[in-house]
């Protein structure tokens, strides 16, 4: 089954271009894909990484500035806050939330968007006209202040922030994939099989679904910043991920009461949000320049 | 023409309906709309007139119809907390958003402008390697930790410029900057791909040919059609900004639209909520239709198309 869905040529032709400069591709980001690697890897096994429990308070090391700084200890690498919690332990913490909610709100706004942008795009019509105008009026919502809406009625946490997210994320997917559609449903390949006799669901399975892996891997991979950001926003604004869980945006909230003492608590997660983000965006560039030379930007 | 902005305006209606009906689900999705538009210690005499008001033992249909009536004359309830109409009170604080916004875009078109130009003029040079460092590092930055940092350095270590509140030319610059500082990466990159298009162009060649400086051809005729892209997005942000810069507000204390919906998600004074949804999506249709016929003017070749 995943192989029907992921064709091997599709995998071997990445692993090509990874390790092989050519002339359409300029070279793969190896330090980016390290960084997003790190934060996986944080996200997947940071209970056993992290030095301390990031919510362990120790009022006796509190306000313990980075290791490197006069003051600072080997045994808090990146300092404490002002309740002694360890801030590397907190910042691997808070890759695991990123990372969590920007996997469920990417698939998540993956599958519906990619779902009503296939269907738009493949029968076009009523189907199209009635999605391309809930597309529309979506994107005409401000996402922040559709945020604000739900922040106030819906119970606050995890699950509300991938709610939100994939509420203002799945028009991407959908406009992108259905005007990718609306060509391939042209092809041949769509003819022949539906003259075959191959039924409906099987064409979005087997051959559309495959056609658009593409501009979906770069899609998400763009994204998988930008949500870092939103979360990030929501939860310093106090609307998004609640303490006792841990967010970087939460960590930036709770140290801008320190502003004046403390430097690195509004520091460290920042850079923390900024290389995640970064490296998101860098990969996503170079994974839309090898898939698509032709619509290479120019920077 | 007619027909398009016929259209175009047509599409804009739908588009607020739409937010009013995304309101007007999340008002019900709570349970009871009335614990969310009375202040906790209401009377339940109180309840009784809100339901009353609200139509709530009628159809969901007649609700939502008189829930549209209320919006078409802009009354979306009482905020309870300042204890005036929710949509007053945020017009209210619409200067200082305003005021905000129109500095943020400011700094970004003054910064993006001879960046764009200067990359692609140069192109290749270590001026365009160092701003494209520069719009990539500004996309991968969220405003609000720059308006962090900003604080950090230029109000508390340098003491250089007060770091909250509104009142002085000195009070708008640290927010500002932080406001703006995404629209300058993004600003950047368009201004500087479309610049390389018109430099292009035959009439640029032309233009040489004939003998005009170098410097005239840039800045005189190609800005000029280079710009055009760039009219939208400073449409578009400063539509997304008016309707409030929520987190750079939160952060500079700056008393604008975006802070006092922050601040009423926290007190569930919902009215005040939903009338800042509905003022953002509004100003955000009104001003993307504006840009969209403004083209028009700019560019003579859609007028006839």
């Amino acid at each position: 089954m995943a192989e029907a869905l992921i064709p091997r040529a599709f995998v071997a032709r990445l692993w090509a271009r990874v390790f092989r400069r050519n002339r359409v591709s300029s070279g793969f980001p190896f330090v980016a894909s390290g960084v997003l690697g790190l934060v996986l890897i944080c996200a997947l096994f940071g209970p056993w990484i992290a030095p301390y429990r990031a919510t362990a308070i120790s009022l006796a090391d509190a306000m313990t500035p980075p290791a490197w700084m006069e003051g600072g200890s080997a045994s808090h690498l990146l300092g404490t806050d002002n309740l002694g919690r360890d801030i590397l332990s907190r910042i691997i913490a808070g890759a695991r939330v990123s990372t969590t909610v920007a996997f469920y709100a990417i698939v998540l706004s993956g599958l519906i968007g990619a779902g009503l942008g296939m269907a738009a795009g493949y029968f076009g019509g009523v189907v199209d006209a009635v999605i391309s105008r809930v597309i529309d009026t979506q994107m005409a919502v401000p996402s922040i202040p559709l945020a604000m809406l739900f922040a106030a009625v819906l119970p606050p946490g995890e699950a509300m922030v991938i709610f939100i997210i994939v509420l203002s994320y799945w028009t991407w997917y959908a406009r992108i994939v259905r005007g990718e559609v609306m060509s391939l449903r042209e092809r041949d390949f769509i003819a022949l099989a539906k003259v075959a006799g191959v039924g409906t669901p099987t064409i979005f399975v087997r051959h559309l679904a495959p056609n658009l892996l593409n501009t979906l891997l770069v899609l998400a991979t763009l994204q998988f910043g930008s949500v870092i950001v939103f979360e990030a926003g929501l939860s310093f604004l106090g609307l998004g991920i609640q303490p006792p869980q841990v967010s970087w945006g939460g960590m930036l909230s709770d140290g801008r009461n320190f502003i004046e003492v403390a430097w690195w608590l509004i520091t460290i997660p920042g850079i923390a949000i900024m290389a995640a983000c970064l490296a998101s965006n860098l990969l996503g560039d170079w994974l839309r320049d090898t898939f698509d030379p032709l619509r290479r930007q120019v920077w | 023409m007619t027909r398009y902005v016929i259209s175009r305006v047509l599409q804009g209606l739908i588009a607020i309906f739409g937010a009013l009906l995304i309101v007007f689900v999340a008002q019900r999705l709570s349970g009871d709309p009335v614990a969310l538009m009375l202040p906790m210690d209401a009377s339940e005499a109180d309840f009784a007139a809100m339901r009353e008001a609200l139509g709530l033992d009628r159809p969901l249909l007649i609700q939502f119809a008189i829930f549209l009536g209320n919006a078409l004359t802009g009354d979306f309830g009482q905020s309870y907390q300042w204890n005036a109409p929710a949509m007053q009170l945020l017009l209210d604080r619409l200067p200082a958003t305003l005021e905000l916004a129109m500095a943020g875009l400011l700094f970004a078109v003054l910064l993006a402008v001879p960046l764009g130009v200067f990359s692609a003029v140069h192109r290749g040079s270590w001026m365009d390697r160092s701003a494209k460092v520069f719009a990539m590092l500004g996309q991968a930055i969220p405003g609000f930790w720059i308006g962090l940092l900003l604080i950090l350095f230029i109000a508390v270590e340098l003491q250089w410029l007060p770091a909250y509140g509104r009142g002085t030319l000195a009070h708008l610059v640290l927010p500002a900057v932080a406001l703006g500082w995404y629209p300058v990466a993004a600003m950047t990159r368009t201004l500087r791909s479309s610049m390389l298009d018109v430099l292009e162009s035959d009439y640029i060649r032309m233009e040489r040919a004939i003998g005009l400086p170098e410097r005239t051809i840039v800045w005189r005729y190609a800005l000029r059609n280079a710009a055009v892209p760039l009219v939208t997005m400073v449409g578009v942000y400063f539509a997304n900004m008016l309707g409030g810069a929520f987190v750079i507000e939160v952060v500079f204390a700056w008393p604008g639209v975006g802070r006092t919906v922050v601040d009423a998600v926290f007190a569930r004074d919902f009215p005040v909520v939903q009338a800042g949804v509905m003022l953002s999506a509004v100003v955000f249709v009104v001003v993307n239709l504006l840009v969209d016929l403004s083209y028009g003017f700019i560019d003579p070749r859609i007028r006839r198309g």
